[in-house]
């Protein structure tokens, strides 16, 4: 941990109480205004989306460059063992086994 | 505690049981990733206590150790947390509690209590439900991301293992049921590619963010 512990410390504590600001929030509300249903889809699909970007820059890439083939590799399986209905731990085993035996074969 | 055994039958129960044991193998990789990274123990133990938001906390994580700020790592998380926001607009008033109870009903509010909870079809079932998997998450993402930091402490090469695979495989698969709606999953591929096209160019977390253009593919 390159950052100075009083940083992340801040950042820690914005987090919680931020996310525990947003599970009030939304029950505050409810009994006071009649939100948009389109409003509260925009704001799940704009979860999905950054979780998306998230799923693609970790499996791609490692700082500015490429990651090598080995994770996205993995990823890739585990996807599609996902999109089939396969149990949570399987997808996830899954992954880091192809990662893995990758490696092992010599494909970084 | 005793009314929750008495209101949810065993299936429910075994469901919610199984959901608790996967959150718990998640807070295994979670802690391992997290001291392989290079962070200290107490900071996953901590953030895992009192953010109680898997994928908010893997963000938080990612950004900080690809030398991003902690306070824009943060911030980025809490855009990946509002959408408890309309958790809490969906959830019948009760559900969480009621005076006291609802500080810590309010705290264990998830993807899982939420989906269990709108699942059960009567208010005393909801209230139960959400307790259940509430708690049982309360226990098991603290307890497995401690284990996985002690686990990863000690194994010194997680890469070999392919555990840098896991983080992206967990999210993927908690997201694989919206992306079955053809116009997120569109959204969600071009946010991707506006992340991957900057990453090359910008400071780490803000690709993430600026995915976010893509919401407008999904008006």
């Amino acid at each position: 941990m390159r950052e100075p512990t009083t940083l992340v410390v801040a950042g820690l504590a914005i987090l919680a109480a931020g996310t525990y600001a947003a599970r009030l929030s939304g029950q505050l509300l409810r009994a006071r205004i009649t939100f948009p249903p389109r409003a509260a889809k925009l704001l799940e699909a704009a979860a999905v989306i950054m979780l998306a970007a998230l799923v693609a820059t970790t499996a791609l890439t490692e700082g500015h460059g490429f990651s090598g083939l080995a994770r996205p590799a993995g990823v890739l399986v585990a996807g599609v063992l996902a999109w089939r209905k396969a149990p949570f731990l399987v997808v996830v085993l899954a992954a880091a086994a192809v990662t893995a035996l990758l490696r092992v074969l010599g494909v970084s | 505690m005793r009314s929750i055994w008495r209101t949810l039958d065993r299936r429910g129960l075994a469901d919610i049981g199984l959901t608790c044991l996967a959150v718990f193998f998640i807070g295994l990789s979670y802690g391992a990733i997290a001291v392989a990274s290079g962070f200290p123990l107490w900071v996953p133990a901590v953030l895992s206590v009192l953010v109680l938001a898997g994928a908010s906390e893997f963000l938080f994580i990612g950004i900080v150790a690809a030398g991003g700020s902690p306070i824009a790592a943060a911030l980025a998380g809490l855009l990946v947390n509002s959408r408890h926001l309309p958790y809490g607009l969906a959830l019948p008033p009760g559900v969480t509690g009621r005076r006291w109870g609802r500080l810590l009903g309010t705290h264990v509010m998830n993807d899982e209590s939420v989906v269990f909870a709108l699942a059960q079809p009567e208010l005393p079932a909801k209230r139960a439900a959400y307790w259940a998997c509430g708690l049982g998450v309360l226990a098991c993402w603290p307890g497995g991301a401690v284990l996985g930091a002690l686990i990863g402490s000690v194994v010194h090469d997680t890469n070999a293992f392919g555990l840098d695979a896991m983080f992206p495989a967990v999210i993927l698969a908690l997201i694989v049921k919206d992306l079955r709606d053809a116009r997120t999953r569109r959204a969600a591929l071009v946010g991707a590619a506006i992340a991957l096209a900057t990453t090359p160019f910008l400071p780490a977390g803000l690709p993430v963010l600026l995915a976010l253009a893509a919401v407008v593919v999904t008006l």
